[in-house]
């Protein structure tokens, strides 16, 4: 399936842009997405965290993901 | 309880938050302002840059609204978050609560700012003279 990612903060840096498009196993989970991303990006392994948010709630490295998803990276917040 | 939330391009207004959360109920209003300083370790900032994954931090600020009611007495909670270009001195948020008594109040607008900062998906980068950093992005 592909999915869209959207990217903030140091992750826009890292990912080159404000999303990007990656192509996902069906059924695939929050923990496969982050395996893959790292692979193309390992500066995102440099972060001191990232989350990963589906549809607007962080999400749990079981979660699985689905193609019309809104997934999100978050790097470390850093508001107020 | 009855809450306001808002991310905003523009600058923030403190009497008007005061305003809004103030009601003949209150016996105290609690407010929290940050404001963009001029370093960080002794290094001079120019000037901070802020952005939102607006939807999700807009439900995230609902969320942590909702657990200071959950704990305390509030009568009314307000933050208003700005984003975009700051420079120093400039307001990048406003906290504003108001209880019974004033225990509620202080003890709800630590929790909220302190909460904030540590799970709602807003980030600022720091500008200095001679490059910029996302702040809290690397150990």
């Amino acid at each position: 399936m592909k999915i869209k990612i959207l990217a903030f903060g140091v992750a826009k840096d890292i990912l080159g842009g404000t999303s990007v498009n990656l192509e996902l196993i069906n059924d695939a989970t929050v923990y496969n997405l982050q395996y893959l991303l790292e692979q193309q990006y390992p500066r995102l392994k440099q972060l001191s965290s990232y989350m990963v948010a589906v549809n607007n709630e962080y999400a749990l490295p079981g979660d699985s993901l689905h193609e019309r998803d809104e997934i999100a990276i978050i790097p470390p917040v850093s508001g107020g | 309880m009855t809450s306001d939330i808002q991310i905003s391009s523009k600058p923030l207004n403190i009497q008007s938050a005061i305003d809004w959360v103030m009601s003949p109920e209150s016996g105290g209003i609690d407010v929290f302002i940050g404001t963009v300083r001029n370093s960080t370790k002794g290094k001079p900032v120019i000037r901070l840059e802020f952005e939102a994954y607006e939807p999700m931090a807009i439900a995230e600020m609902e969320k942590i609204v909702k657990q200071a009611s959950d704990k305390w007495p509030v009568q009314k909670a307000l933050i208003h978050h700005r984003i975009g270009v700051l420079e120093v001195g400039e307001i990048p948020v406003i906290i504003a609560v108001s209880a019974a008594h004033r225990a509620a109040a202080f003890d709800a607008c630590r929790y909220i700012i302190d909460t904030l900062k540590q799970t709602v998906p807003i980030w600022k980068k720091e500008v200095f003279e001679d490059g910029e950093v996302w702040v809290a992005a690397h150990p």
